[in-house]
């Protein structure tokens, strides 16, 4: 029986302090759907319905966060955009808000009484109230820096970047300023940690030489002026490469990729900044209750000792086909293999 | 400046998106055909940097914005649409997903490897993919994926692919493939591009099995 709450035992491992065991993320966002028995497209129109999926995922598996987030294409939703909702899948975003130099200059942020920002807020605090202090819940934010993906299309945000730079920084602001606010109404309505969502900072995304002229400046920026402590996630993407980046930017953790091997990332990261992560999400839908043991076990035998370790899924979000039965057995595995101290594995033999 | 030292030039050009650089190399190839411009320095380039994006050692930023200049080179070289590949007609799709930059990776290699691209867009259904195989008897077909629902979709369009049009051979390539090395052979693609310069090759390969 786990002798800690889900708050100290978040905390302590982000203090890199080995708590009863190990935390486990269980990032669901669209699962809360099949819990009410009702499409993603409806469930996601009703923050009410997002309290409740995610109170009833956190009953049924007792992951140590609660996870108010909607979908990425939420935030560009509120600065005007369409989303496309899918039967089986996150909904994406729709035609580009900003097709033009031009409109980079035309367009505003939402304020924070926009529709779709208050119904994230209303979903942050039902799920604050119903963990009374006693489980984490974790906010998202979009970095300025990646959610251009969303605004402009891939294609054409690389092509601002590259070949447009006095634009590029001028919608930098633009989004810095609706990170900043957007962030703070989050941690204004109790969120104990914010993700601070960055694939772009990835480099798989951007070569280390680009980001640290553009993303890691604005990152520094935007996390400085934060009210609540932050988590870079590089949803899938690598981070090796630019860890010191990482750690000078002031967060507390960073979500990391299952292409990256987690051992090396922890003797890059030890004592400095936590690891989060990084179960294959898109494997784990196939997983059989012995692989899914395997993979728990990897993890933990290569990041958990000494702390600074939360287990969890490689992007950010299990993907809507993992069944039940496989987050059960990552769920089992972790009681298993998780508590500390960890007398089956001998880290100085690793 | 031989062959060798050009392409290496050509890769750090089109790496630090140093596009005045790349003109200049391809300027010192002025007097040759534009064919050997292509096949003995951009390609060569281009195949490197897919070599180095698949062991994590260059960014996807850089790998579409060296196709991107690399088809603008190509769009001056009058002659270089017929170059290695002669000129046969590979199609490229999005099968429901509405992320194109795999797609337009994949468009501007396999155009500076001389084949001719028919673009099906994105966002499309299983049913509307195979009409267009099926009206333009399109001999090699590549999908590309950004999101897990839309990769596991094209189980339903080769299937139906399949059925009407038996002799297509289809390429599968985007992030699920990498995250996942049996989803091609699940979703029942021929083969996997585990880049675009793969994907080129794959296609090649099966040009030459064929003949």
């Amino acid at each position: 029986m786990d002798r800690m709450t889900s708050m100290d035992r978040t905390m302590a491992a982000l203090s890199h302090e080995e708590a009863d065991r190990v935390p486990l993320f269980l990032l669901f966002t669209m699962h809360g759907a099949k819990e009410l028995g009702m499409s993603i497209k409806d469930y996601f129109s009703d923050a009410e319905n997002v309290i409740q999926g995610q109170i009833s995922l956190h009953k049924k598996y007792k992951g140590d966060c609660l996870n108010p987030f909607f979908y990425a294409a939420s935030e560009t939703e509120a600065w005007g955009g369409d989303v496309v909702y899918i039967e089986d899948g996150p909904p994406n975003a729709g035609a580009p808000i900003i097709r033009s130099v031009e409109d980079i200059d035309d367009i505003e942020p939402p304020d924070m009484d926009n529709p779709v920002l208050r119904k994230g807020i209303e979903a942050i605090e039902g799920l604050v109230d119903y963990a009374e202090g006693q489980v984490p819940v974790i906010g998202t934010a979009l970095s300025p820096f990646s959610v251009p993906i969303m605004q402009m299309g891939f294609e054409g945000y690389l092509d601002l970047m590259y070949e447009n730079e006095d634009a590029f920084w001028r919608l930098m602001r633009k989004n810095e300023e609706f990170c900043v606010k957007w962030g703070n109404e989050q941690a204004k309505a109790g969120v104990t940690a914010l993700a601070y969502f960055d694939p772009m900072a990835s480099a798989t995304m951007t070569s280390p030489a680009d980001y640290r002229r553009t993303g890691h400046k604005i990152a520094k920026r935007v996390i400085s002026r934060l009210d609540a402590p932050t988590a870079s996630h590089m949803a899938s993407g690598r981070a090796l490469p630019i860890i010191e980046d990482l750690v000078s930017t002031g967060s507390g953790a960073i979500g990391v990729s299952s292409m990256e091997d987690l051992a090396e990332l922890k003797r890059a990261c030890k004592g400095r900044i936590s690891l989060i992560g990084n179960l294959n999400g898109v494997e784990m839908r196939r997983w059989t209750p012995a692989e899914a043991e395997l993979k728990v076990k990897e993890c933990i035998a290569k990041a958990a000792s000494g702390g600074g370790f939360i287990l969890s899924d490689n992007h950010g979000e299990i993907p809507y086909q993992v069944p039940d039965d496989v987050i059960h057995s990552i769920r089992r595995a972790v009681d298993e293999w998780g508590a500390y101290p960890l007398e089956w594995f001998d880290a100085d033999e690793e | 400046m031989n062959s060798t030292e050009s392409v290496k030039d050509m890769e750090n050009s089109l790496l630090a998106v140093d596009k005045n650089r790349a003109f200049d190399i391809m300027a010192q190839f002025q007097g040759s055909s534009g064919a050997d411009f292509v096949n003995d320095v951009l390609m060569p380039a281009l195949e490197s940097i897919g070599g180095r994006w698949e062991r994590g050692e260059v960014s996807l930023s850089q790998v579409y914005m060296s196709g991107k200049i690399s088809e603008t080179m190509i769009d001056t070289l009058i002659g270089g649409a017929t170059a290695a590949g002669s000129g046969r007609t590979v199609a490229v799709a999005v099968l429901e997903d509405h992320h194109n930059l795999g797609k337009k990776i994949l468009s501007s290699v396999l155009r500076t490897g001389g084949f001719l691209v028919k673009d099906y867009g994105h966002a499309l259904k299983a049913e509307q993919l195979a009409d267009m195989v099926e009206r333009d008897s399109v001999e090699y077909l590549m999908i590309s994926t950004l999101m897990l629902p839309a990769a596991l979709r094209i189980k339903d369009a080769v299937a139906l692919i399949r059925e009407r049009s038996p002799g297509t051979r289809i390429i599968v390539g985007g992030a699920p493939f990498l995250f996942d090395a049996s989803l091609a052979e699940e979703v029942g693609a021929d083969a996997f591009g585990r880049t675009a310069t793969e994907s080129l090759n794959i296609v090649k390969r099966m040009m030459q099995e064929a003949a």
